[in-house]
């Protein structure tokens, strides 16, 4: 098991490198639907079943989609390399790997590798988290429904073809 | 059982990952799937959190960040819809306003 958690994680982070070394839009997307089914299989290893197949069903599944019928509605072509913004392209990544080695550092220092244990597994399928979201998460879940109707709503508006 | 640092440092490695190709891609629609990846990165260091303090609460967050991840990604690929009809190009240096 625990192999396996090395494994899967080492796959979620050879795509994401290929969403964004691809430069063809349609390849990054299919590389982020790896990404999203490798974490799924992470989240299962982690005792989180339900979130597991949520990941699976309305991410890669609905989300991707919605992204891969977007790229080919456009007829989104590699991307041209272009002159603007050079800075970005040489101050970025050394900015981000000062990013990285200062959240790494901070985990080191927060959690080390052998001083967290782990609590007792609780049990975390569709009971137990309907329980908990109509129970103490109530009000954000009403919230997050009328969050989704303006969604809709706007996204509607703004796809039609006169404002 | 894995280390909580280790799962934390694979959801700092991904959001980095998602950062850079937010900074270093032209496209806007591969900018918007390095979005994605960064709420996925914050995504698994809650499920991690919530393995390790034996709480539920760390997936519920998940869930609502998926749910909002939806939302957001109908809206944006609308915008980015309006946009492409408009200026008729995806690269992001031409599309540095909103105005129409």
């Amino acid at each position: 098991m625990v192999v396996l958690f090395y494994i899967f994680a080492a796959l979620a982070v050879l795509a994401a490198i290929s969403v964004v070394a691809q430069r063809r839009p349609v390849h990054s997307a299919l590389s982020l639907i790896l990404v999203l089914c490798a974490l799924a299989v992470v989240y299962l290893l982690l005792g989180a079943e339900f979130i597991a197949v949520i990941q699976v069903i309305v991410y890669a599944g609905a989300i991707m989609v919605l992204f891969v019928f977007v790229i080919m509605l456009l007829n989104a072509h590699e991307e041209t390399p272009s002159e603007r913004s050079r800075m970005a392209r040489w101050l970025g990544p050394p900015l981000l790997v000062a990013l990285l080695v200062e959240i790494v550092l901070a985990i080191r220092k927060q959690f080390p590798a052998a001083g967290t244990p782990a609590a007792p597994a609780v049990a975390a399928g569709p009971a137990a988290i309907g329980h908990l979201l109509f129970s103490d998460y109530v009000l954000p879940f009403e919230v997050t429904s009328i969050l989704i109707l303006v969604a809709i709503l706007g996204a509607v508006v703004l796809a039609k073809k006169e404002f | 059982m894995v280390p909580l640092s280790h799962i934390l440092a694979v959801s700092a490695i991904l959001f980095v990952i998602g950062a850079a190709g937010f900074i270093i891609r032209k496209n806007i629609i591969t900018v918007f799937m390095c979005i994605e990846l960064m709420l996925n990165a914050v995504n698994l260091a809650f499920i991690g959190f919530s393995r390790y303090l034996g709480k539920l609460d760390g997936q519920l967050f998940v869930f609502f960040v998926i749910v909002v991840a939806a939302a957001e990604a109908a809206v944006g690929l609308a915008i980015i819809m309006a946009l492409f009809r408009d200026r008729n190009t995806l690269n992001i240096d031409d599309l540095d306003s909103m105005k129409l």
